[in-house]
């Protein structure tokens, strides 16, 4: 069982589909650290980036990898809105009332495409679809290469915003001392708003590597939310490097896990990490206590 | 003691329903009326009263349905005799999860997301075993009678769930006017403080916890046998999850009468949505969570909770 | 001696909250805990109350060792504590309030909730049994968190900074209620900063400094003490105030 020529394209497979983890669960981490949200949606808004990569591929013709440039300003705009008008509002600052806001947008969202366009699986063929690349013993599928390329040069793009811009400095500010960012005349509200249309905008990066080497259906979030979950906890609430590594490592775990027990017990798996983790070590592997 | 009166009435007026009211469509509504009620009942005895909010109660109600399915299809046990079991192991379940998130200090969002994961591992765990009959789910067999708790007309099954409703208003009850009660609201609203005045807090909750449930697990089993069928997305699925907490949020979290109020607005607004759009799927589940928004936004302690709050 | 601490300390991080503090208090007084703020007069408290875990030291309450017990064992011992940032639970009524401490010796709602007006009543409340906590003014909850701690019949009451905010009308009208607590047989510990009311009150203080306990003695005497002076008021300020006054 562990031999190499077994364990190497498990391992790489992992690793790729651990890279668009480490994606989604930079947004969700980004979320978290500056708005101090759980945010319930993020699953249902990957859903819906992904039936938008979709419909651009279907109706118009471009390609995922192109629609890149459409889909992350488009979910940033979306996820700007969400927080200016619905989240934001909503909150009065309660832990459980945002948890509980966020999960109703997550169901509304999920809802209207299930209205909209049914509950069938949808996939998308590319000329590069089933294209492998020989990596060692292993066959890579090409999408996949590309993703790993893909989500750690998004991940890079943001680390660099956020570390070298203003509106970086701006977040972090927010993000550890909220009356102090205001008092220096920082547009609070602005910022968050900023931020999770970000940390949507991630998920639109994140789609279009997707989609290419997965699926789309309504309920496709649901099995995100709390991969992302458990990789965001893991790697601590607010750490993009935990949610890096966090990513790779759920990633390989769920990988090399189904070798040993099948797919599904393999998921199983990750969720009892998950509750270790919160249990044992909320703080996650470089996180705060939250 | 004045609140017992309402909840007799209520009884009463429910008991008497099938005498005036034969159209099968309408028992089933009133049915599944009091059956999400169940739910918001069982949901709001651990978050309204004791201010835990779990997003993973299908934990519960997946262990009650399960117990009453597979104890009669592996092991020749009565219905009947499933439902002591199942309120048994609901308890069990309860207590396990809320002995170790507890004992940790989970609370708030941490403690939800705990519930839900706990949900997923055991759907998986369902899915994947033999002895739940994996993904297929297993079926109740027809075995006519009220002795094996199927009934040949629908006012048995309204009359039995009824039962189960009174039993959790009088729980609620109980909680409104015991010693137990009032820790268990005193841990809800500052449990620094109530520690403070000797409450127990792991203990309390822990019980109400349990009590949740246990109470969960009934519905579970009333839906094994009233539907005949469980599968692990249904037993385990978030769908149970969230109509378990729509209703008091809706209704009233903390109050006695919020998940009946709840589940009665919500059949309505989801019978008139499927009456406007004809049947369009997700239309109805997407106006609850629209109201959920709307709910968390303006009225974040439910319909009953701002009227207490007036008076 | 009800209460008796000895060498208690525990540190956060790299700081030591408190140092090595050892007081008794003697059953049936008043006994005041001063110093500047930031002295670690509340997580003394804590401590001694079971909220915090001690790194080192001892407490024993009425002769049994209780180091290390948490909070609600410490309660149901018989020390009872306030807060001095109040926590009433807020959608409850006063009376719902205060029926929560009662309930450690009632088990019956009824006896509870006819209990906690009784305890209201003793320290001025009892107009006010019916509106929720949250609605009380900042002297009404001090008051409502003073009866629920009264409300578990206890025999220490750790009082802390039950008077801060209030203004002086509102602070004349605690003292008695306090002294009247005293006078009933229950031994109070009150960490409090409003000098005058800890002269009029206390039969004695102790005055704890950066987590170390600086002085002991009557109100009198602590207060004229030029290392509590130091304390209070900076480098330099007793010698000067000596001098000024020679």
């Amino acid at each position: 069982m562990l031999e190499l020529s077994i364990l190497w394209p498990s391992l790489l497979n992992g690793l790729t589909t651990g890279a668009v983890y480490a994606l989604i669960a930079l947004g969700l981490t980004l979320i978290y650290g500056v708005l101090h949200i759980i945010n319930f949606a993020h699953g249902a808004a990957l859903m819906m980036a992904l039936y938008g990569v979709y419909f651009l591929q279907k109706s118009l013709g471009i390609d995922p990898y192109v629609s890149i440039v459409v889909m992350v300003p488009a979910m940033f705009a979306a996820g700007y809105l969400a927080y200016r008008y619905v989240i934001g509002v909503a909150g009065h600052g309660k832990d459980e009332n945002i948890l509980l806001v966020t999960l109703g947008v997550a169901i509304v969202l999920e809802n209207l495409a299930l209205f909209l366009w049914k509950s069938d699986t949808r996939t998308i063929d590319t000329a590069y679809t089933f294209t492998t690349v020989p990596l060692g013993s292993a066959m890579i599928a090409l999408p996949k290469l590309v993703a790993f390329g893909g989500a750690a040069a998004a991940a890079g793009v943001l680390l660099l915003i956020m570390r070298t811009t203003d509106l970086g400095r701006a977040i972090r500010a927010c993000a550890k001392e909220r009356q102090g960012a205001r008092l220096v005349g920082i547009d609070v509200e602005h910022v968050f708003a900023m931020s999770f249309g970000i940390g949507l905008a991630c998920l639109g990066a994140a789609a279009c590597f997707l989609l290419p080497a997965y699926y789309v259906n309504p309920l496709v979030g649901n099995g995100f939310v709390l991969i992302a979950f458990t990789i965001v906890v893991l790697g601590g609430m607010g750490s993009f490097a935990g949610a890096l590594l966090g990513g790779l490592l759920i990633g390989v775990v769920e990988s090399v896990g189904s070798l040993w027990l099948g797919e599904s017990l393999g998921q199983m798996g990750i969720f009892l990490i998950f509750i270790a983790v919160l249990l044992f070590r909320p703080q996650g592997l470089f996180g705060a206590r939250a | 003691m004045r609140q017992l009166a309402p909840i007799a009435v209520f009884g009463v007026a429910v008991a008497l329903l099938p005498l005036f009211v034969t159209s099968g469509f309408l028992l089933n509504a009133a049915i599944m009326m009091l059956y999400v009620t169940l739910l918001g009942l069982a949901w709001n005895i651990l978050a309204g009263f004791g201010g835990q909010f779990s997003f993973g109660h299908a934990v519960f109600f997946g262990t009650g349905a399960y117990a009453a399915a597979v104890l009669q299809a592996k092991l020749g046990w009565n219905a009947w005799a499933t439902l002591p079991a199942a309120l048994a192991l609901g308890a069990a379940v309860g207590a396990f999860i809320g002995a170790l998130s507890f004992r940790y200090g989970l609370r708030g969002s941490y403690f939800a997301l705990v519930t839900l994961a706990f949900a997923e591992v055991f759907r998986i765990l369902a899915n994947n075993v033999d002895f739940t009959g994996a993904g297929v789910g297993i079926m109740v067999k027809l075995k006519a009678g009220p002795e094996n708790f199927q009934f040949a007309t629908k006012a048995g099954y309204l009359y039995v769930i009824l039962a189960f409703v009174l039993a959790g208003l009088l729980v609620c009850w109980w909680l409104k006017n015991s010693r137990y009660g009032a820790w268990l609201q005193a841990v809800r609203d500052n449990e620094e403080s109530a520690a403070a005045l000797g409450v127990n807090v792991f203990r309390v909750k822990l019980g109400a916890i349990a009590l949740s449930g246990a109470l969960m697990a009934a519905a579970g089993v009333f839906y094994a046998q009233y539907f005949q069928y469980i599968d692990p997305g249904l037993a385990y699925g978030p769908g149970v999850s969230i109509e378990a907490l729509l209703g008091p949020i809706v209704g009233g979290l903390g109050t006695l009468w919020g998940p009946v109020l709840g589940a009665v607005l919500l059949q309505l607004l989801g019978e008139g949505t499927r009456g406007l759009f004809e049947n369009a799927p997700g239309l109805s589940l997407m106006v609850y969570g629209a109201l959920l928004v709307l709910m968390v936004t303006f009225m974040p302690s439910g319909i009953l909770g701002v009227l207490r709050r007036k008076a | 001696m009800i209460l008796q601490a000895e060498n208690l300390s525990v540190r956060f991080g790299g700081l030591a909250a408190v140092d090595d503090v050892s007081l008794t208090v003697p059953t049936g007084k008043i006994v005041a805990l001063i110093g500047p703020n930031g002295a670690g007069k509340t997580t003394l408290f804590n401590l001694i109350s079971g909220f915090v875990r001690a790194d080192r030291g001892t407490v024993r309450f009425q002769g049994s060792d209780i180091t290390g017990l948490p909070p609600h064992a410490a309660c149901r011992l018989g020390m009872a504590r306030t807060f001095q940032i109040v926590q009433p639970f807020g959608a409850q009524t006063v009376r719902e309030n205060i029926a929560v401490g009662s309930h450690l010796h009632h088990a019956s709602r009824a006896a509870a909730l006819h209990a906690a007006e009784a305890v209201a009543e003793r320290v001025g409340l009892r107009t006010h049994l019916d509106k929720l906590a949250l609605n009380l003014t900042i002297a009404g909850r001090k008051r409502l968190e003073l009866a629920r701690a009264l409300a578990t019949e206890p025999k220490l009451l750790l009082l802390d900074e039950v008077l801060a905010g209030l203004n002086p009308r509102e602070i004349d009208e605690v003292v008695p209620v306090i002294r009247g607590i005293r006078d009933s047989g229950i031994t109070v510990l009150m960490v409090e900063h409003v000098l005058r009311a800890v002269m009029n009150l206390s039969d004695e203080a102790f005055v704890l400094s950066n987590g170390r306990l600086i002085a002991h003695g009557t109100p009198r005497e602590v207060t004229s003490d030029p290392a509590v002076i130091e304390a209070y008021l900076g480098h330099g300020t007793a010698a000067r105030m000596k001098a000024a006054y020679a």
